[in-house]
């Protein structure tokens, strides 16, 4: 404990001395802000550069992650404090990505030692930008019976096919996908977990446009690639029990990106976010009760709902800490987290009233525009990472045992 | 703040759970009610639970109690709300123990929480009047000087085990408008008083709840509980902890109300497969799941927020309590529909749990007043 308090205190001192002030309250969205790395990346605004590299040099990039691979080699409570602590100054995190969110862990947990010299020291210095190539055309919600072939070619593997949905596939050096190797046997035991540089000849993206009016997301195309079977994490034809515990992981990391802003440090001003918003639309002194009962009573469902949500994730981690198994299980919390968030980008456009309706210029302000935008992009939440149908269906499954 | 049992609350929600599941299956509970039993509740029952320790579970120990909290007493209360059990832990120990306990004088709680605490004597609280909705300060009843003492005037309606009371803590007007938050005065009143009635009230729970007439009854100076004029704040904190122990009770009810609906999709064939198949039912059971794990978040947090004396406990308890609520009206209704014809007989036990819900619901402000109290709480 003591020794906890007292990283605390360092940790505090070293940001209050080193984190670039340019930074506090950087909002690092999935459109925009902070910076994903990779050989093209890009560092919004411009502080977020040497912001990175001091964070490479401490490990604080992956804090939890071993030492050995450039991570922080720190406990989970110490990570945790260390996330509160850059929280509490409202610092962005100084490296985002799926290589932290998806594949390193998986790599830490399934990769062989060779692997992991290749790749997390990597992904931890943000040198490499990675996408997923998980869905297809034909393949989302079931995404076991997916098509893209590869054949086995002496040493390597030669890939024919297509992903689609592929989040910054444009902007990524490597991706981790799933390919059929076995088109024989049931569809989840033909499956294998590849990486592949997309650098490699045959390989080919195509953005498309979001409803939002960004691009992040594009149609892979493999066409004859060649990949070394060494690429392949696990067994060959052992891919689905890698695809699913990375599903885990991506699901968790969902939902903390989109869940509470109770508690968290999100709000940039003191006292409820939504009640701060409406004041600014419908008047009043601070500490009155807003005009419109209605919008009132919404903002108030919606936070609760919010802090039910973050002392239901408190108490899971409680309960982990102790070593039950008893808390709830998480797999409610990548529904809950992300239909919160579609209802409470939906209020903060409602809100606005007609404020909330600018696509682009003229008669709206920078916050409205990003709001308004953040509504749009936030309709993904529930798709991405397996649809709240699919979470559902899992909850009644897994948890509850009802029948198929 | 940790929202997790401790190893002694695992062990008393253990004890808990066998005893109730042994002493007060659902069956007891239909049994009282088919007896049409003017109490609504056992004496023995309570007794034992006395002996347990339960009874004192949140008195000091100079009063004969545990010297322990809502957090512990929660525990119990989830428990017998499995099973409907109707014990009156809400009346005696919370809504009229607490306010003794937080503004009683040294004598009053001599007199009072060592026999309740011992599982002797029971109390009850009259605030709640005609038409008054959730207002707590909407009281109409007067009490006017009469000598040293206090003569009182007027009728309290929905009080919760009234008819058992040995004594109740009446909310009277001393001085003020009805409404006015000032003026309000809590005056305990023994059972038997001159000019006091009582007369039984049938709720859709069918658990014990009385109206209360007061004619000029006279009790002495040493009647008022907590300072003179200002007992609508004590009035407010006892609900307060009496909401706290409803929501654990709520929950115990909507976890049984569910697993006793999931069994039942399990169980019940339509069209050559179970029920629990369809996924209409599915996706509607896993959001029942979703909000009974968000409910008991909610009350673990207010239970300990009351106990350790934080801040932000009121708006805690609104939390529960609107989530409780809403979570218990959502799943006992759905526990109904699911089961189909035999969830609308009197027969079945699921319709109990719809009954008590809409009253548990109501109790001390509904979803919707906690959401308006969260709100004023945090200056909109
Ligand atoms: C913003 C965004 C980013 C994404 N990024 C990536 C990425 O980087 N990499 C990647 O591989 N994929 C990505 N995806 C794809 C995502 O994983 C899929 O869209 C998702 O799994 C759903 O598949 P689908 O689009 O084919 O919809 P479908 O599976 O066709 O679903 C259509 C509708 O049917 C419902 N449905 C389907 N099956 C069932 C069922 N069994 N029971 C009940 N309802 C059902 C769904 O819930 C949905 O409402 C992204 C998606 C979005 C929106």
């Amino acid at each position: 404990m003591a020794d906890l308090d007292n990283f605390r205190a360092e940790v505090g001192e070293w940001l209050d001395a080193n984190a670039p002030q340019s930074l506090r309250g950087v909002q690092v969205t999935a459109e925009r802000g902070g910076t994903w790395g990779g050989r093209r990346a890009t560092f919004e605004p411009p502080d977020m550069k040497p912001w990175l590299q001091m964070c490479i040099e401490k490990g604080w990039t992956a804090p939890s992650w071993p030492s050995e691979y450039g991570g922080g080699g720190l406990s989970s409570e110490a990570a945790k404090l260390l996330a509160g602590e850059m929280r509490k100054r409202r610092l962005p995190p100084p490296l985002t990505g799926f290589g932290l969110s998806m594949i390193g862990p998986t790599l830490l947990r399934y990769g062989t030692e060779e692997q992991k010299q290749q790749h997390i020291r990597k992904i931890v210095r943000g040198e490499i930008r990675w996408c997923q190539g998980y869905s297809e055309p034909d393949a989302g919600s079931d995404l076991a019976s997916i098509q893209t072939r590869a054949v086995r070619d002496g040493d390597d593997f030669i890939l024919n096919g297509q992903k689609v949905w592929t989040s910054y596939g444009d902007l990524s050096d490597w991706i981790f996908a799933l390919v059929r190797t076995d088109p024989k046997v049931k569809k989840q035991e033909g499956i294998t977990f590849i990486l592949i540089d997309m650098e490699t000849p045959g390989v080919s993206v195509r953005p498309i446009k979001l409803i939002s009016g960004k691009s992040p997301f594009c149609e892979t195309y493999f066409d004859d690639v060649r990949v070394p079977v060494k690429n392949v994490i696990a067994e060959i034809n052992g891919g689905w029990t890698v695809a699913k515990a990375l599903l885990r992981d991506e699901r968790s990391m969902i939902a903390d990106v989109f869940g509470s802003v109770a508690d968290t440090g999100k709000q940039r001003k003191p006292g409820s976010m939504l009640a701060n918003l409406a004041r600014q639309y419908l008047g009043g002194a601070d500490g009155t009760m807003l005009s419109d009962p209605v919008l009132r009573d919404e903002i108030a469902r919606c936070e609760l709902d919010d802090k039910a949500f973050a002392l239901t994730v408190q108490r899971t981690r409680d309960a982990a800490k102790a070593g039950h198994q008893s808390g709830p299980e998480s797999s409610i919390f990548k529904v809950y987290a992300t239909e919160l968030n579609k209802r409470r980008s939906e209020l903060m456009v409602d809100i606005a009233g007609p404020e909330g309706l600018g696509w682009e210029g003229t008669g709206f302000d920078k916050d409205e525009l990003a709001r308004t935008r953040g509504w749009l992009r936030a309709r993904g939440n529930s798709i991405e990472g397996g649809t709240s149908e699919v979470q559902l269906n899992i909850i009644a499954k897994h948890v509850l045992g009802l029948p198929d | 703040m940790q929202l997790l049992l401790t190893e002694d609350q695992e062990l008393l929600a253990k004890t808990a759970a066998d005893f109730v599941a042994k002493q007060s299956p659902v069956s007891r509970f239909r049994e009282l009610r088919d007896s049409d039993d003017p109490l609504g509740f056992s004496r023995s029952l309570w007794k034992q639970m006395a002996e347990l320790g339960w009874v004192g579970i949140p008195f000091p120990e100079e009063f004969g109690g545990a010297g322990l909290g809502l957090s512990e007493l929660a525990v119990i209360l989830e428990a017998l709300g499995r099973n409907l059990a109707p014990e009156p832990f809400i009346s005696t120990v919370l809504l009229a123990g607490q306010a003794l306990l937080l503004g009683g004088s040294d004598a009053q709680k001599k007199r009072w929480i060592e026999p309740v605490a011992a599982g002797d004597a029971f109390l009850a609280l009259a605030y709640q009047e005609v038409r008054g909705r959730y207002d707590l300060h909407r009281i109409r009843t007067r009490a006017e000087r009469n000598g040293d003492g206090w003569r009182i005037t007027g009728e309290k309606r929905h009080v919760i085990d009234g008819g058992a009371a040995d004594a109740l803590i009446v909310a009277a007007r001393t001085t003020g408008d009805v409404s006015d938050a000032d003026g309000i005065t809590l005056l305990l009143v023994e059972a038997g008083a001159k000019g006091l009635t009582l007369e039984r009230q049938r709720r859709v729970d069918s658990r014990g709840a009385a109206l209360v007439k007061l004619e000029a009854v006279e009790v002495g100076a040493d009647a008022v509980v907590g300072v003179e004029g200002q007992g609508g704040a004590l009035l407010e904190d006892a609900i307060d902890r009496a909401t706290v122990g409803l929501c654990a009770e709520m929950l115990g009810a909507m976890s049984a109300c569910f697993e006793r609906t999931l069994e039942y999709l399990k169980q019940r064939e339509q069209f050559g497969v179970p029920i629990g198949s369809f996924q209409a039912l599915k996706h509607r059971s896993a959001e029942m799941y979703i909000e009974i794990e968000l409910s008991r978040s909610t009350m673990m947090a207010a239970a300990r927020a009351v106990d350790a004396g934080t801040d932000d406990a009121r708006k805690l308890i609104s939390l529960a309590k609107a989530r409780c609520s809403d979570a218990l009206i959502l799943i006992s209704n759905e526990g109904v529909q699911m089961h189909g014809g035999i969830g609308m007989t009197d027969e079945h036990d699921i319709g109990f749990y719809m009954k008590r819900a809409r009253v548990a619901a109501t109790t001390f402000g509904d979803a919707a007043w906690h959401r308006d109290r969260w709100a004023r709480l945090s200056g909109y």
